[in-house]
């Protein structure tokens, strides 16, 4: 079984979160980086609503992951890009799902080798829980608590649409 | 119980066709060919950035053993590894003339007491490589950093990213390979990997005495004058001269080598007038080339270093992940046993 989550309403919710703490932290004009795959496609979608005229950043993190020594390297890997330096920057970095944190704490590491930023702000679309590590983001649509048998996968980028997928088990 | 032997072909390769040792271009496909290169791309862009390291090979120990001299490979596989942030150690060992097989298992056992995770070789030995990778510790990978005239598996490589950077792709192109292709290690791994990823022609220019016997065989057309060899070429890839592998007279002189195979801007004017122009390095000009047309406009050459450190990170980080894969999917099969 397969149901939608409302995508505009989670779109709305994230936009607000950061008009919020842009304007809470005094953030004029922040460098938007998306994690690949779904992060890209909601920083390509929160960079319209915010008006902001610079392209956004894509980041991969394969090479910054915690589980090569278990799996070792992933076989899609694509080059970050980044048309801006991080040094000194107001950075909001963006993601889909935040679950454990350890996608978070591999793209932090990443940014900080093309610069340090003077600030980051993490926005993610849904967060799940589940944390592994001590990170939260300071922007989400929606905390939802999943069922052993739920998984949320974003398909995009058009439309842009949250599954909420019942396995089964 | 008893254990499988893995054929010679797969050696290289875990069970789920992941890269585990890089000995030879022989026996890989070509969607393995372009997951390398793609992964190169995504190493070339971590070496423009102002930290030029990525945390992937941390904690391990990256041994470059060269048994035979080199200055250009060595010290991009070396860069290479510390961009990936591993331990390295080179040892530069004279290939003493007795008792090689004996010296070199001394040697990689002492090496594999250290904990080494990696041997980078080279050996002016054919083979030399895969008799390590037959022989050493489950988990240690090894690359092949060229092998007597048998391959030179990173640089064909790096050649090939090199190609697919100004050209695109593969399909429509017109290669030759001209020069030393006797004693080259390096012609033999770019004809394999042009015809794996589908080069529309590949050439061999060269004097009958610096041809191997069986050429053709190796997936190549011939040409002796250089003038015809020229006609529509896309890319054209020169050799070193290896004087020092030269035995007996297969040359009457270096001067009537550099007239006849040398390449210079009026036999250049012969190509397609995009035509890229390469050199594995080190050059000799003046031999093989004119300096006008190796520091000209359509030459190469030093992308070509650039992306040998791309290319060694890309092999490395895979051949190292293949390893710790399958060290694990064994783990969890005994686990579950």
């Amino acid at each position: 079984m397969t149901a939608l989550l409302d995508m505009n309403r989670l779109l709305d919710e994230l936009e607000a979160g950061l008009r919020e703490i842009m304007a809470a932290r005094g953030v004029a004009s922040p460098a938007l980086i998306g994690i690949r795959t779904g992060g890209v496609w909601v920083a390509d979608v929160m960079r319209k609503r915010l008006g902001l005229e610079e392209p956004y950043g894509e980041l991969d993190i394969s090479f910054y992951r915690d589980d090569f020594s278990r799996i070792g390297l992933n076989p899609k890997v694509m080059p970050s890009s980044l048309p801006f330096s991080t040094e000194d920057r107001d950075i909001i970095l963006i993601d889909d799902v935040i679950m454990s944190g350890r996608t978070i704490r591999a793209a932090m590491n990443e940014v900080f080798d093309y610069g340090r930023p003077a600030s980051i702000i993490l926005a993610t679309l849904v967060d799940l829980g589940a944390r592994e590590l001590p990170i939260q983001p300071d922007v989400t649509g929606e905390v939802l608590a999943l069922e052993s048998h739920q998984r949320v996968k974003l398909r995009g980028p058009e439309p842009l649409h949250i599954e909420l997928q019942e396995t089964g088990q | 119980m008893t254990v499988e032997q893995a054929p010679n072909r797969s050696l290289q390769l875990t069970a789920d066709g992941q890269l585990r040792h890089f000995l030879t271009l022989d026996g890989l496909d070509r969607a393995l060919l372009t997951d390398i290169l793609d992964t190169a791309d995504s190493f070339i862009e971590v070496g423009e950035r102002s930290i030029k390291k990525v945390p992937l090979l941390r904690g391990r120990t990256v041994v470059n053993l060269f048994f035979e001299s080199s200055t250009r490979t060595r010290s991009t596989f070396e860069l290479a590894a510390k961009r990936l942030s591993a331990d390295v150690l080179n040892l530069d060992i004279n290939t003493s003339a007795t008792s090689k097989g004996e010296s070199l298992s001394d040697t990689l056992l002492n090496l594999e007491a250290m904990a080494s995770d990696m041997f980078v070789v080279r050996h002016s030995q054919s083979g030399a490589p895969h008799f390590i990778a037959e022989s050493v510790t489950p988990g240690v990978a090894i690359i092949n950093a060229g092998d007597g005239r048998h391959a030179h598996p990173t640089q064909a490589m790096l050649d090939m990213l090199t190609i697919r950077q100004h050209k695109g792709g593969f399909e429509s192109l017109k290669v030759a390979v001209v020069g030393d292709v006797l004693h080259s290690r390096v012609a033999r791994s770019q004809i394999r990997a042009l015809n794996e990823l589908g080069a529309a022609e590949v050439r061999v220019i060269a004097p009958g005495t610096l041809l191997p016997r069986d050429v053709e065989s190796l997936g190549c057309s011939v040409e002796y004058d250089m003038q015809k060899g020229m006609k529509d070429l896309d890319v054209v890839i020169m050799l070193r001269l290896q004087k020092e592998r030269m035995e007996g007279a297969l040359l009457p002189s270096e001067r009537e080598f550099y007239r006849l195979y040398g390449l210079n801007q009026a036999k250049l004017a012969l190509a397609h007038p995009q035509c890229i122009v390469m050199h594995p390095g080190p050059i000799n000009r003046g031999v093989e080339i004119e300096s006008a047309v190796a520091d000209g406009p359509q030459s190469v050459i030093l992308d070509q270093v650039t992306n040998g450190i791309a290319i060694r990170m890309a092999v490395m980080s895979m051949a190292m992940g293949g390893q710790v894969a399958e060290r694990n999917q064994k783990q969890a099969g005994r686990a579950q046993a």
